[in-house]
């Protein structure tokens, strides 16, 4: 396997790894970071696709903005998730 | 939030503007654009929000309004330029004047005073998106009382 496939493995994993924690952590706030993780890895792989428009725009939108968001959100309602 | 917070995001806020203004300001040579380049300033925007909290730009709601009414404006204007010839026509593309140097050919380091009225539209764009994106950060950072935690 090149370098590039393996790097486009790794950050595709990590894209759903991240995804899952996002879902299956019961702590807001970590929920939200793993999902900004998410964010960055999936621009990682736009990036190692050859869409380097998609990735800064994934970046800035997805990594960066949802997650400030969500953390303003956490700030003005409960940081544990209840049953 | 913490001293750690805040003293990076007071380091990175000029940085991560400067950047988006870099994207926005060679869209038409290198990957990205208006939309991105705002989406990054934004980004710096939000970040500062989120450290430092919203109540230092609280009356900054209608410059952010002002802003995004300009840009869009701008990008229309911009296009009725070329209604000479077709709405969104490239008037000022070739005629060595603003932006109005021919791209040259071949491999070549990009020349940044080229492709007419496209570096004005990813301006206005990026103004657009800039204050349409921070207007909405901020709103919802206002939302719902004033504490600074």
């Amino acid at each position: 396997m090149t370098l590039w496939a393996s790097l486009l493995t790794m950050s595709l994993a990590m894209t759903v790894l991240a995804g899952l924690l996002a879902v299956v952590l019961r702590d807001l706030l970590a929920a939200a970071l793993a999902l900004g993780a998410q964010g960055l890895f999936l621009s990682l792989a736009f990036y190692l696709l050859q869409a380097p428009d998609v990735a800064i725009a994934q970046a800035g939108i997805g990594a960066a903005l949802t997650t400030a968001i969500f953390l303003l959100a956490i700030r003005r309602t409960r940081r544990k998730e209840e049953e | 939030m913490t001293v750690v917070v805040r003293t990076v995001a007071r380091v990175l806020f000029p940085v991560a503007l400067v950047f988006g203004g870099y994207v926005i300001m060679h869209g038409h040579l290198t990957p990205g654009g208006g939309f991105q380049g705002g989406a990054v300033a934004a980004s710096a925007l939000a970040m500062v929000l989120v450290a430092f909290g919203a109540g230092r730009l609280k009356d900054k709601k209608g410059l952010l309004s002002a802003l995004e009414s300009l840009g869009g404006t701008a990008f229309v204007v911009l296009g009725f330029l070329g209604l000479g010839l077709t709405y969104f026509a490239n008037v000022l593309a070739g005629s060595y004047g603003l932006f109005g140097r021919p791209v040259p050919y071949g491999p070549n380091p990009g020349d940044l005073n080229t492709a007419g009225t496209l570096p004005l539209m990813n301006w206005a764009v990026g103004f657009k998106v800039l204050a349409g994106l921070g207007a909405a950060v901020l709103l919802f950072a206002l939302f719902g009382g004033e504490d600074d935690r």
